[in-house]
């Protein structure tokens, strides 16, 4: 294990996080607001320490697979810790764990609240928590990579631990500029979405923090019904960039390429159809509540898009629709957006590579002598990457039921407990009856929220990093 | 620079590794696709799985918009059918390895009918090496400059030398050679021989001088210098086969040790000179029979790397002559450098090397052309030569009064067709070729080397 190569990322990070820290600084100065103190006296904090941990650089630079992993974890929670602290500080969370579940849910962009009423806040932190969102949606790691030579080649371990995807790959031959372009298509869609909410009337403020927690798929609203209150046109709008924030960003690279056929993956396709198909039933489904079906139609497709691409937003609360558009919400949550992108959930490529291991499988039940392989656009997949879409996924059902375990040990109802992990595991936010749309999670227990800081961090980070970080075997010599 | 290399066995990697540096982009192409992520993973290019011969996988990895293509497979027709293929775009300039013979006979109509820049044939450069050092093997290595006018020579103190115990300037004065010292390994440590260092037995030292004054510098330290007049060679690859017919030239007797009797007789049959003898080159009483303990030279140059160690090692012990060891994996080189082994040859790594100086010196498009590129001590120190083009900060001004970085040696100038080994009133003028030894890598134009 390069521990110094793990210190000296670390420093790297905190002086980044005072870095990101600058936006609700400047909002708290905007706006006069006495919090800006607190986020100077954290940043100057974490410009210190970090400053001294970054001050040599390690002779070896060489990172393996296991430190990538470690670093990655390892950098989200201390990132959601000390992310956790300007709230804690100024006394707008007073609770620390509580703040740390906001953060958590924050970076990881769940969006998940313990907060009974957002509106009281000031508002450098209402920006400071949507902020963390969109730093969060495209990875802090690779964001630190584009600017920091950190580890030469090795870099690849850190940022394939960090993007969401059963099979992660460079656009062009440099990771640094592969990171550069991934952030310039980001930070180029949330500015078109911040100009365009603003031509619909809404505040500059509120422009940027819901553009914010669209392009992190986060979902952190800044007044109290969410996007309910804002005219159809603002929700037209956030419905279509929370699709366009879960498709993978190499497709939006290859559409720039003008390589449409390539772009146009059957990731992208599958993505689109289940989309749409489920807009299709709900929209049938819950058309005798509203009064037109234009109508449902947007709240059906808002709902949609805010659950597959895992944001969160709500205009209708849909806990009050009929069990089969919840249904079909609830199976949603868990197929997620596209890999690559910045929406969490088990993501559809796995799905694709999930359902197509199986027919194999089942083939060759049939056929026992029969040869065939995965593909996915007419390409075979190697035997390694469907295995580790097969472990990911009993991963997943391990961590989700266990998790189901520990916080119905509160006695909630079954409803609650399993959409509440269903809705921090896969970063979406909402879930139903208790942690529905209109509601949120401050009524758990501490130990129930550290389990769900857990799943959130644990979701977004695809398992794997977290659980080689809390395996003793990874330590050991 | 955007560079495609297809294939990535040993040379691929190395180049993918000795290329990456900040002003290139460089995607591997690779059938295997364990070996693409092993590399992806540990260097910072872009890896592609697919056959690099189709225009698919070409257009794949970029070849539009690449500068130049290595095609590096195991196979000379692949490689060809690769730059054919991407002959498809005039820009992206073409390197083929070709090992074959045969092909290398016919190198200029390939290069013409398939339009390839470069044709690289490392078994045949490897021979060229080794018939460079027979005729010298006072030295370990020699690399050539300015078409063979000055050489900068490797070697190895005895531990009794003269030279033992005396500083850079007291040799100089008291040998009253025209030679210039540049480095100096010991251990592991490297060091610029600048004019208070003070050399030790066992160190590896190296030189710049005119082939010349290199014989008499070595005569004058005490060297026994007879060029090399037999040689036996262990093994009978291809590598064998140019080094037979460019020892020929030099008049020098070679007896060939090779176990499969159908390549023994092929090789008899091409150069009915050599004595072919048929037998396990491993068997050690064929070679005291065949006289190894009269030689002046052993080259062991089976396809086996362990059992070319142990041969060297024992051809070390029986004769008093040069032996020569050919090792293929290019890993464990540190390790091979501390036995003591003489001159080693990697022919990949001279592969890698040939194209590596391609690249960077096509790279610089300023005032002066990199000519040659050689790697004195891998990784650390390199010579470069220079064609000084036009007028520049280090152009006309005598040497002493330009801020040169400690870490360079003004190695030799030649000036029209006169080696200079400079001191510190000589001055560079357009149109010499200098050489330049530097501890600090990746000098891509002659200005680099001011402070």
């Amino acid at each position: 294990m390069n521990y110094r190569m793990i210190k000296y990322i670390t420093g790297w990070l905190l002086i980044f996080e005072a870095l990101f820290m600058a936006v609700p600084a400047i909002t708290a100065a905007v706006y006069h607001e006495p919090e800006f103190w607190h986020f100077l006296m954290v940043m100057g904090g974490c410009v210190l320490l970090g400053g001294l941990m970054v001050l040599r650089k390690p002779a070896s630079t060489t990172l393996y697979a296991k430190e990538g992993f470690i670093i990655v974890s390892l950098s989200w929670i201390i990132l959601s810790l000390v992310g956790a602290l300007p709230f804690f500080i100024s006394g707008s969370i007073p609770n620390y764990v509580d703040a740390l579940f906001e953060t958590a849910s924050g970076f990881t962009t769940t969006g998940a609240s313990i907060l009974t009423a957002v509106e009281p806040l000031p508002k450098c932190m209402l920006m400071w928590r949507s902020f963390t969102h969109w730093v969060g949606g495209m990875g802090v790691l690779v964001f630190i990579m584009a600017f920091v030579p950190l580890s030469g080649g090795h870099n690849l371990h850190i940022m394939k631990a960090e993007s969401p995807g059963p099979s992660v790959s460079k656009l062009v031959p440099r990771v640094k500029t592969t990171a550069l372009i991934l952030y310039s298509i980001y930070l180029s869609l949330t500015f078109i979405e911040f100009v365009m909410l603003l031509m619909g009337g809404v505040s500059v403020f509120e422009s940027l923090t819901t553009a914010f927690g669209t392009a992190g798929t986060g979902g952190f609203g800044v007044l109290n019904d969410s996007i309910a209150s804002y005219s159809p046109y603002v929700q037209i709008v956030v419905t279509v960039f929370m699709l366009l924030f879960s498709v993978n960003f190499s497709c939006y690279y290859l559409f720039l390429l003008g390589r449409l056929k390539d772009a146009f993956n059957a990731e992208l396709r599958s993505f689109l159809l289940i989309v749409a198909a489920a807009i299709g039933i709900i929209t049938a489904n819950i058309s005798h509540m509203y009064s037109s079906l234009g109508e449902s139609l947007r709240h059906s497709a808002f709902a949609v898009s805010s659950i597959i691409s895992t944001t969160g937003f709500a205009t209708e609360d849909f806990n009050l629709w009929p069990a089969l558009s919840k249904t079909i919400l609830v199976l949603i949550m868990f197929v997620g957006a596209c890999a690559g992108s910045t929406g969490g959930g088990i993501k559809v490529s796995r799905i694709i590579i999930f359902i197509k291991g199986v027919g194999r499988e089942l083939g060759s039940m049939i056929h026992p002598h029969r040869v065939k392989k995965v593909t996915v656009d007419k390409r075979p997949l190697d035997d390694d990457t469907v295995r580790s879409v097969n472990v990911y996924m009993v991963c997943f059902l391990l961590v989700f039921v266990s998790s189901i375990a520990l916080i119905s040990i509160e006695g909630h109802d079954l409803v609650t407990n399993f959409t509440a992990v269903t809705a921090t595991i896969n970063n979406i936010g909402p879930g139903l009856e208790l942690v529905g749309p209109t509601q949120n999670f401050a009524f758990f227990s501490y130990p129930s929220k550290l389990v769900l800081i857990f799943d959130m961090l644990a979701g977004r980070l695809e398992l794997f990093p977290m659980l080689l970080l809390f395996n003793p075997k990874t330590w050991r010599k | 620079m955007n560079i495609i290399i297809i294939g990535c066995g040993e040379v691929g990697k190395t180049l993918a590794e000795q290329l990456n540096t900040a002003d290139n982009r460089i995607t591997v192409v690779d059938t295997r696709s364990e070996v693409i992520e092993e590399l992806t993973a540990r260097v910072d290019v872009m890896g592609i799985v697919g056959n690099g011969a189709t225009l698919s996988v070409q257009n794949e990895a970029g070849v539009k918009h690449a500068d130049l293509l290595i095609a590096v497979t195991e196979s000379d027709e692949l490689n060809l059918l690769c730059c054919a293929v991407a002959g498809k775009y005039p820009r992206c300039r073409t390197i083929a390895r070709v090992r074959s013979p045969e092909y290398s006979a016919e190198a200029v109509y390939l290069k013409n009918e398939f339009d390839i820049t470069m044709l690289i044939n490392p078994e045949q450069a490897a021979a060229t090496e080794i018939t460079r050092i027979l005729r010298f093997p006072s030295a370990i290595k020699i690399d050539t400059f300015a078409r063979g006018r000055v050489e900068l020579l490797k070697f190895r103190l005895p531990e009794d030398s003269i030279l033992a115990g005396m500083s850079v300037k007291d040799a100089a004065i008291k040998l009253k050679c025209d030679m210039l010292f540049c480095t100096v390994e010991r251990g592991d440590e490297v060091y610029i021989a600048k004019g208070n260092f003070v050399f030790a037995g066992k160190d590896v030292i190296s030189l710049i001088a005119s082939p010349k004054n290199a014989s008499e510098f070595f005569k004058k330290i005490g060297y026994k210098i007879r060029s090399v007049k037999d040689i036996m060679i262990a093994g009978c690859g291809s590598m064998t086969d140019y080094l037979c017919a460019m020892l020929r030239k030099d008049g020098i007797s070679v007896t060939v040790i090779e176990p499969d009797l159908i390549r023994g007789e092929e090789l008899s049959i091409r150069h009915p000179e050599v004595k072919v003898l048929n037998g396990d080159p491993t068997d050690k009483s064929l070679l005291m029979e065949a006289g190894i303990a009269r030689m002046g030279a052993f080259a062991a140059l089976t396809p086996h790397d362990e059992e070319n160690i142990l041969l060297s090692l024992f051809a070390k012990s029986a004769c008093q002559g040069k032996t020569i060891t050919k090792i293929n994996r290019i890993e464990f080189d540190e390790v091979i450098s501390r036995l003591d082994l003489d001159s080693t040859v990697y022919p990949k790594h001279i592969t890698a090397e040939i194209i590596a100086r391609y690249v960077r010196a096509t790279q610089n498009s300023m005032g002066s052309n990199m000519e040659t590129l050689y790697h004195v001590i891998k990784d650390q120190v390199e010579a470069a030569e220079f064609v000084v083009r036009e007028a520049s900060p280090v152009t006309n001004t005598p040497l002493c009064e330009l801020k040169i970085n400690p870490d360079v040696l003004i190695g030799a100038i030649i000036h029209n067709g006169q080696v200079i080994i400079p001191r510190g009133n000589d001055r560079i003028l357009p149109g010499d070729t200098v050489i330049i030894v530097s501890k600090q890598l990746a000098l891509h134009d002659l200005t680099d080397i001011l402070k």
